[in-house]
């Protein structure tokens, strides 16, 4: 899969997780401009790595602060 | 009320551009203060001024029965185990100034070692000055750089501060959720070392964990397991060695990890293993290293407690009793608890939010009974709890008294 088709699928699993309808760029923080919470994390968090059968690690976590490095992270993961 | 942590701001003349390190903290300071200033009691600076049992106190004045200590088997005033401490502090002092692997192994952390192993039946026991040090030492040391661990997401802060210690790649799964955690393993690299991480009951809302699968599982899948039975000791079991001997597994679990504080009654922490090569995490788990051992009288009061506990079969009847009347009276008044059945010796009453779970707090202990105010983020689903955890020594009258106290509070605060 590449990067635009794994955009294309986290952006539609983080929709019902974006509760106040924020517009999400490359940019966009998840601590910040999303507001997630921890448990908001791991839900989210679990249902990209089912989806695309990875495991993103608390480590790989700590890494990724905005939209467009998750995007990042997974296509990368994914084609690991 | 501690003084330290109410004290009016001051402004702190700082030269060049340094920013005050305590402004992350404004926050939860912010917060402290926003409900200390409606005349709340502060929930988090009792002090017991005089300890009259394992289930009474004179805290900030009062008589108060105690249902928040984790003082499971009541051994915290048995007279053996009292003797036993006064005796190893007569004959071999107040400490011993040192760490366990140079001047600070005494015949009595032998001795309460030799306990451990015959509590659990297994080969290897190591004592850690407390809880904590054990889950932290232990993970730490064993899941190195290119490890992996897999943990329940509401594990204890002391295995979460392990994972952080050490290197490993920490992968939490869904609270007691045997699918997630088995997905997770599946997906991790072929010969990477894993680790699965488990607690026999998890102290926030008291539930138990579903060990026989996800044991058998975690096995299946070649990883090692370590369960952590801080709140069962003593209490789950036929013999009281946990959820691990209630769920069949005794033999297939790497590491059991405990407390002295909890059932035991004193402090110190341990690790029970039937590993050939446990016996090198003395030299290499810097926790057990680099601090000093218990004192003589810790561990001559716990190596008593822990022979007793193996024969507490009477004391661990009237215990389940005591769980059972209360979590069905709680119940029964209308509380919202933390599980559907009484699942060990902890119930947690779930509270509204945070305020309101703070006024009951305060007509519960201005009404003679301490519990637990538990409130995020150390709850899952930021819940705030109050957390109830029963003693062996409650009577059935003490049981009854405390539900008449939490039908009165609850009255008052307009919970029920």
């Amino acid at each position: 899969m590449d990067r635009t088709a794994v955009d294309a699928k986290i952006r539609e699993l983080a929709e019902p997780f974006n509760k106040k309808g924020v517009e999400i760029t490359e940019g966009t923080t998840f601590a910040n401009d999303l507001e997630f919470d921890s448990l908001t994390v791991m839900d989210f968090v679990a249902e990209i790595e089912d989806e695309f059968d990875i495991i993103i690690s608390m480590n790989q976590q700590a890494e990724i602060e905005t939209y467009g490095q998750l995007v990042d992270a997974v296509t990368k993961l994914q084609a690991a | 009320m501690s003084r330290g942590i109410s004290q009016s701001d001051q402004p702190i003349e700082r030269s060049g551009d340094g920013t005050d390190l305590f402004s992350k903290f404004d926050d939860i300071i912010a917060l402290r203060e926003g409900l200390l200033a409606s005349g709340q009691e502060d929930p988090f600076s009792l002090v017991m001024e005089k300890v009259l049992s394992p289930t009474r106190a004179i805290c900030n004045g009062r008589e108060t029965i105690l249902l928040g200590t984790y003082n499971y088997m009541g051994m915290t005033f048995d007279p053996d185990v009292i003797e036993a401490g006064k005796q190893a502090l007569t004959d071999f002092g107040s400490g011993t100034t040192g760490s366990r692997v140079l001047n600070g192994t005494y015949q009595g952390h032998k001795e309460c070692e030799d306990a451990l192993r015959e509590f659990y039946g297994m080969d290897h026991a190591m004592v850690f000055s407390t809880g904590y040090q054990a889950n932290l030492g232990i993970i730490s040391t064993i899941a190195g750089k290119g490890d992996y661990i897999i943990l329940d997401i509401d594990s204890h802060a002391s295995i979460w501060d392990g994972c952080a210690m050490g290197n490993a790649e920490v992968v939490p799964f869904k609270h007691n959720d045997i699918e997630a955690m088995e997905k997770r393993l599946k997906r991790i690299p072929e010969g990477a070392g894993k680790l699965v991480i488990l607690e026999g009951v998890y102290s926030m809302l008291g539930d138990v964990a579903p060990l026989k699968e996800m044991v058998a599982i975690a096995k299946r899948h070649g990883a090692m397991v370590l369960v952590d039975e801080a709140h069962s000791m003593g209490f789950i079991g036929e013999n009281g060695r946990g959820v691990v001997e209630q769920a069949g597994v005794m033999d297939d679990v790497d590491f059991i990890i405990g407390t002295f504080s909890k059932s035991v009654g004193t402090v110190g922490g341990f690790c029970v293993s039937n590993h050939p090569k446990f016996e090198i995490m003395r030299l290499v788990c810097r926790p057990y290293v680099f601090t000093a051992s218990l004192p003589p009288s810790v561990v001559a009061t716990a190596a008593t407690s822990i022979r007793k506990l193996m024969h507490g079969s009477n004391k661990r009847a009237h215990l389940w009793e005591n769980s059972k009347t209360l979590h069905k009276g709680l119940k029964d008044l209308g509380f919202a608890l933390g599980t559907d059945e009484p699942q060990s010796a902890i119930i947690a009453v779930i509270m509204p939010d945070l305020e309101q779970g703070a006024a009951m707090w305060e007509a519960l202990i201005k009404g003679g009974l301490y519990v637990n105010l538990a409130r995020p983020p150390a709850t899952p689903a930021n819940m705030t709890l109050l957390r109830c955890s029963l003693c062996a020594e409650h009577s059935e009258s003490e049981v009854a008294q405390i539900l008449s106290i939490f039908e009165a509070a609850g009255k008052q605060v307009g919970i029920i």
